[in-house]
């Protein structure tokens, strides 16, 4: 491989890690926005909630992506900049997998922490941010981890729509050399580094927040794994 | 927004073969991912590093990188290698592999769940390994992680239309040809997702019957 190559696979690394920065932290607003929504008080909010979470969480990721570039369009009379649409998809869908963690969470306090918070007449908002969030947080570190790897495999899927990413760079490589497996081979690898990283980044997050709690990190344990936010609960 | 009741009932044969080639994949690739899967997860329990390691890299690997590059590796890659397949049967043994270092963990928690007890009345009936294996330890792990199973096969499903990148005609691959046919992007790409909404939604009502049936 040329250098001028390595630039292109380069350029593609970078798109990849933009959209993962931009659609985690759409993803991460929507987890915690909708996922409160769903211990709202009022049935109507809860209801909207969990609807927005079925319909995102029921389609596919890809389907979305495809929504967002050909439908939208149209639709409202707005064309996305690639960079945001591939965004709001991911984000969106993203999110509503998310939402499902904060909820596991935020109902795994002890209900105890919440009749406190009532006895000592907190508002809800109050209770919320003082008592149950920081409680809950440190323990959605690690499925959000989980999540975070998903979303990363997920960026790949703007490819498709001719995104300048990391996967799209491959295929111009493979284009250019009419020659496959050392391409991918090096682009498979660069995801499984990116991934390593996040994980690691994200276990130091989980150390620090657990910390402030009091607790131990997670030890490993054999729990039956499903798949990140969804279940049948 | 035009919304054009013509172009949905156009679009509906192509869907019917689409819907088919979908359920093909899932079907194949949900019985790949559980054989494939329980090897896994039986290779894991062999007590030599000379297996673990090599097995515990390579899944890792596999669940940390995107389908859809393995989709393209296998693709382009194999025929260079002068294997040739199908690109339906290329996809499926993808989504069947991806999807077998999920479940080998599922199967890993279900075996460590099964009772010590268990081993030590097998060990003091004197049952050969095998026997154990399939007749005493199998049979309650499976039991036990069998709904765990069937969410993996609910996200594998939300995975299908990556096939579309290596040409199959599955629901997504089937509207992308007939918009660009038509020039109707709106009806076909909203009726594949509603039908992907119906499907999955289903698919949890089944499952969370079969959970409630395999608790007693």
């Amino acid at each position: 491989m040329t250098s001028g190559l390595w630039e292109l696979v380069l350029q593609g690394v970078w798109v990849t890690i933009q959209l993962l920065f931009f659609s985690s932290l759409l993803a991460t607003a929507v987890s915690f926005v909708v996922g409160i929504a769903r211990t709202h008080r009022l049935w109507i909010v809860r209801f909207l909630a969990g609807f927005y979470t079925e319909v995102f969480r029921g389609t596919s990721a890809l389907v979305m992506i495809f929504w967002v570039f050909f439908v939208l369009p149209p639709a409202f009379g707005w064309q996305l900049v690639p960079m945001w649409a591939g965004t709001l998809a991911l984000g969106l869908t993203y999110g509503a997998y998310g939402s499902e963690i904060v909820r596991g969470a935020l109902g795994a306090v002890d209900p105890a922490q919440k009749e406190g918070g009532i006895a000592l007449s907190f508002t809800p908002w109050q209770r919320m941010k003082l008592i149950l969030l920081p409680q809950a947080v440190p323990e959605m570190i690690p499925p959000f981890s989980n999540l975070l790897i998903e979303l990363l495999k997920g960026t790949a899927l703007v490819s498709i729509m001719g995104m300048g990413d990391l996967a799209f760079s491959a295929n111009l490589v493979r284009l250019a050399l009419q020659e496959s497996a050392e391409i991918y081979t090096y682009v498979l690898l660069i995801y499984f580094v990116i991934a390593f990283l996040l994980t690691r980044v994200m276990r130091g997050l989980e150390k620090k927040l657990k910390a402030g709690v009091g607790k131990a990190p997670q030890k490993k344990t054999a729990a039956v794994p499903v798949p990140e936010g969804s279940g049948v609960s | 927004m035009t919304w054009d009741w013509s172009a949905v009932s156009d679009f509906l044969p192509h869907f019917w073969d689409g819907l088919l080639v979908t359920l093909q994949i899932l079907v194949l690739g949900s019985l790949v991912s559980f054989g494939v899967g329980l090897v896994w997860a039986l290779l894991m329990r062999v007590p030599s590093r000379w297996v673990t390691w090599p097995v515990g890299a390579v899944t890792e690997f596999v669940r940390n990188t995107p389908l859809l590059v393995q989709l393209f590796f296998l693709f382009y890659v194999l025929p260079e290698w002068d294997i040739t397949f199908s690109a339906l049967t290329t996809g499926v043994v993808a989504i069947g592999l991806h999807y077998s270092t999920y479940t080998m963990q599922v199967y890993r928690a279900g075996i460590e769940g099964v009772p010590v007890g268990q081993w030590e009345a097998a060990t003091a009936l004197n049952l050969p390994v095998r026997r154990t294996w399939t007749a005493v330890i199998l049979p309650q792990a499976i039991r036990r992680v069998t709904p765990a199973l069937g969410n993996y096969v609910i996200s594998m499903l939300k995975d299908t239309p990556l096939l579309m990148a290596i040409t199959v005609l599955e629901m997504l691959g089937e509207a992308r040809l007939f918009s660009q046919q038509n020039f109707q992007f709106t009806e076909p790409l909203t009726v594949i997702g509603v039908a992907f909404i119906v499907i999955s939604y289903l698919a949890s009502l089944a499952l969370r019957a079969l959970e409630r049936r395999l608790a007693h």
